[in-house]
């Protein structure tokens, strides 16, 4: 009733910019989802290639689901996925482990190194990423980990290696935490270790998910240094490089609809992980803003 | 008192004996003043220090002026009716190997001077009566007052070994022969400052290209930033007012896109926007046009194509990021505005947009930062095409992506180095011109 009376009481004015709010509104949000829907759509299109005569599919099929996850021979997308599942499970472990300790002894701890390192952070960060790609690809081989198997654990190794440096949303907010309880349990006898594990990690939930969700799904989107580092030996694929195979010349009218269906499979559970996640994202962007 | 301070040099004049007898044994110093463990430690880490140098590090710096001389041999061998090749000198490994035994030379110094301060204050404490530490109070330490240093020890070492080294070994690239141009892909020589004239030499053809490559990065990631940052500022504005119904429903739509993984969506596009591709497709069916639109072979639709695109994956990102903050705008200063008259236009640009950019400075610098560094976008759209005619660099690469193009695809190290270190240098300047103007920097007080 109430509502109904507010909307009587508006002045026409105001109601024809509010209609015309909502209409641009859904002009914008239909150009945004509207390349998702269209590949989802594609996914299931019978007609292969890449490029048909019509926007929406002619016939709808299965089949490139199927074709994706049973056919071995030519791209090997379930074995894709599980060296890219593999890679993503170690690495997020590390990395985790890694972003975590950092940011929680930049904010906690007092030491001399503590300045220089956040400004050799930000000097490092000003790098073009590239730059230090081939290097990375001598020294790994040097290492011997450029060939066959070992290939999994140099990617591991290069994704988790440099995550110290991004510390900025995780060290906001520890930031945010109040000090006064560290203080009170180290009168009471703690250790600094028995702060970090006992109290500040398990007020630190929001952070510790959003620190695993992004460094899980890290590997799943690189293409990049995948690519330099595994170069011909298909059989250490991971999903990204694999979707990229599938758009190349000699892959695409056959496998183009079976790259949407890739597509879609791995968006499905990173979607719901970056839903899920966003909440902390925003809230760390504060923090790191207030901070 | 001047020798009561703790420092290399009080430590080799008015040391004892061990102090100063760790000057040559490492960790002599702290055996005898009672903590043997660590002595040892240090003394081990020595030794190997030694065999290292002797064994290679030696050899690796005697290496390094010359970087090789050595070229690979080809022998004729009549009883088998083969080449065979002789191992000739790798300028490329013996560069990383100098690199490597230059931090490794560098980490043993350190340690001579923390060991050597180490020594003279335990000898100050022993002489002073007071207790030395043990091992295992060392260790319980480590837990406790030095938690630091257990837990950044293994996230130091990993940026050390895989983006300092590795950035002192490109930039040391820049300065040697090292590419595929005159064939010095195995045996290659220090070049000076030759790369770096080439590229900032405007007449030659890879300066015109440099010059060219950076204007469009910069007009790029200056569009790229402030178009996503305002536009989508004001799409927030638009879902936040108080008369729009459903936001949760339209922050979803806009949030799904971000949830896609990038390179997925970016890879569609770059379909989708083909000849042949659907957008042409679905503008054909509409009878809108009758030619399709060259999206990636035309120079100027190609740069406009790429910012609009842009625009469709950063804007919701900047949606969800400044929600929050927008929130935070004191309520008086709208109602003040409000007061005085001015409209929602006026409002925007002598309200919110000052005292949001007064917050988000800082972000502001890291968004353009990315941009310029924004190889996704560029690299799985246009591919940095379309590409003139003996050109290595296509009208729409960026530095970055041009960067990746020299060194993976056409093996021109050097210049690839010089390029990258030229980004550094152009993000540093515009960093701290920005950020020195910025009003958070001059002011720390609250805004207004």
């Amino acid at each position: 009733m109430e509502n109904q009376l507010k909307k009587n009481r508006q002045s026409p004015r105001k109601r024809i910019v509010n209609l015309l709010v909502h209409i641009l509104l859904a002009v914008l949000a239909l150009i945004w989802v509207l390349p998702i829907v269209w590949i989802v759509l594609t996914s299931f299109r019978a007609e292969p290639g890449a490029y048909t005569n019509t926007f929406l599919p002619a016939g709808y099929t299965l089949n490139n689901y199927v074709k994706l996850l049973t056919d071995r021979n030519v791209l090997n997308f379930p074995k894709m996925f599980m060296n890219t599942f593999i890679i993503a499970i170690c690495s997020c472990a590390v990395s985790t482990f890694f972003v975590l300790s950092v940011s929680y002894s930049l904010s906690r701890m007092r030491f001399k190194f503590r300045k220089p390192y956040m400004n050799l952070a930000m000097i490092l960060g000003l790098f073009p990423g590239f730059m230090t790609m081939i290097a990375q690809y001598f020294i790994l081989k040097a290492m011997g980990l450029t060939e066959g198997a070992s290939i999994r654990i140099g990617l591991i190794v290069v994704y988790c290696a440099c995550t110290g440096l991004g510390f900025q949303i995780s060290k906001g907010f520890f930031d945010t935490i109040s000090k006064s309880i560290d203080e009170a349990a180290i009168i009471d006898g703690a250790t600094q270790w028995q702060v970090f594990t006992r109290i500040t990690m398990p007020l630190s939930k929001p952070i510790i998910i959003y620190t695993v969700m992004t460094s899980f799904i890290a590997p799943w989107v690189d293409f990049i240094f995948a690519k330099v580092l595994c170069r011909a030996n298909s059989d250490q694929f991971t999903v990204a490089i694999g979707l990229w195979n599938m758009l190349q010349k000699e892959y695409i009218y056959q496998w183009y609809t079976c790259f949407a269906a890739g597509a879609v499979l791995i968006s499905i559970p990173i979607a719901i992980l970056f839903l899920y996640m966003q909440r902390f994202y925003v809230e760390g962007m504060s923090g790191a803003v207030k901070g | 008192m001047k020798e009561d301070r703790i420092n290399v040099r009080n430590a080799l004049i008015h040391g004892d004996l061990y102090t100063k007898l760790s000057a040559v044994f490492m960790g002599a110093g702290m055996l005898w003043h009672g903590q043997r463990i660590k002595g040892i430690l240090v003394f081990i880490l020595e030794a190997a220090f030694w065999f290292y140098m002797i064994t290679a590090g030696f050899l690796n710096l005697g290496m390094l002026p010359s970087l090789g001389t050595q070229e690979q041999g080809k022998v004729w061998n009549e009883a088998k009716q083969i080449y065979e090749y002789t191992a000739g000198d790798n300028s490329q490994q013996i560069l990383l190997a100098g690199v490597i035994t230059c931090f490794v030379i560098a980490a043993i110094v350190m340690l001579w001077i923390l060991q050597l301060r180490h020594s003279y204050h335990l000898q100050k404490q022993i002489e002073r009566g007071e207790k030395v530490p043990g091992f295992k109070q060392d260790i319980k330490s480590l837990f406790d007052g030095n938690l630091h240093i257990t837990l950044m020890t293994l996230p130091c070492i990993g940026i050390l070994i895989f983006n300092i080294v590795p950035l002192v070994y490109m930039i040391s690239m820049a300065f040697t022969t090292y590419s595929k141009e005159n064939d010095h892909l195995i045996l290659f020589d220090w070049d000076g400052l030759h790369q770096f004239l080439r590229v900032l030499n405007m007449n030659g053809n890879i300066g015109r290209q440099f010059w060219h490559v950076l204007a469009w990065t910069i007009v790029w990631a200056i569009f790229a930033t402030f178009l996503n940052y305002i536009l989508g500022m004001i799409l927030a504005m638009v879902i936040n007012r108080k008369d729009t119904k459903g936001k949760a429903f339209w922050r979803f739509c806009f949030v799904l896109s971000i949830a896609v993984p990038q390179f997925v969506t970016l890879m569609i596009m770059n379909i989708m926007l083909q000849p042949s591709g659907a957008v042409n497709v679905l503008l054909k069916n509409l009878g809108l046009i009758k030619e399709s639109i060259p999206f990636w072979t035309n120079a100027t639709i190609a740069r406009i194509t790429i910012i609009v695109i842009n625009l469709w994956v950063g804007i919701p990102y900047t949606m969800l990021q400044v929600t929050g903050i927008l929130q935070n705008i004191p309520a008086e200063l709208y109602e003040a505005s409000k007061m005085d008259g001015a409209g929602p236009v006026r409002t925007f640009f002598r309200i919110t947009l000052p005292y949001m950019l007064f917050v988000t400075t800082p972000y502001l610098i890291a968004s353009f930062v990315g941009n310029i560094n924004n190889f996704n976008v560029i690299y799985l759209l246009s591919g940095g095409g379309p590409t003139y005619v003996g050109d290595t660099a296509g009208q729409t690469d960026l530095l970055v992506t041009w960067l990746y193009k020299l060194t993976i695809e056409q093996q021109y190290y050097n210049l690839g180095a010089v390029i990258g270190i030229m980004t550094f240098v152009i993000l540093t300047i515009i960093t701290l011109i920005t950020y020195r103007n910025s009003s958070s920097y001059k002011n720390e007080e609250a805004f207004m």
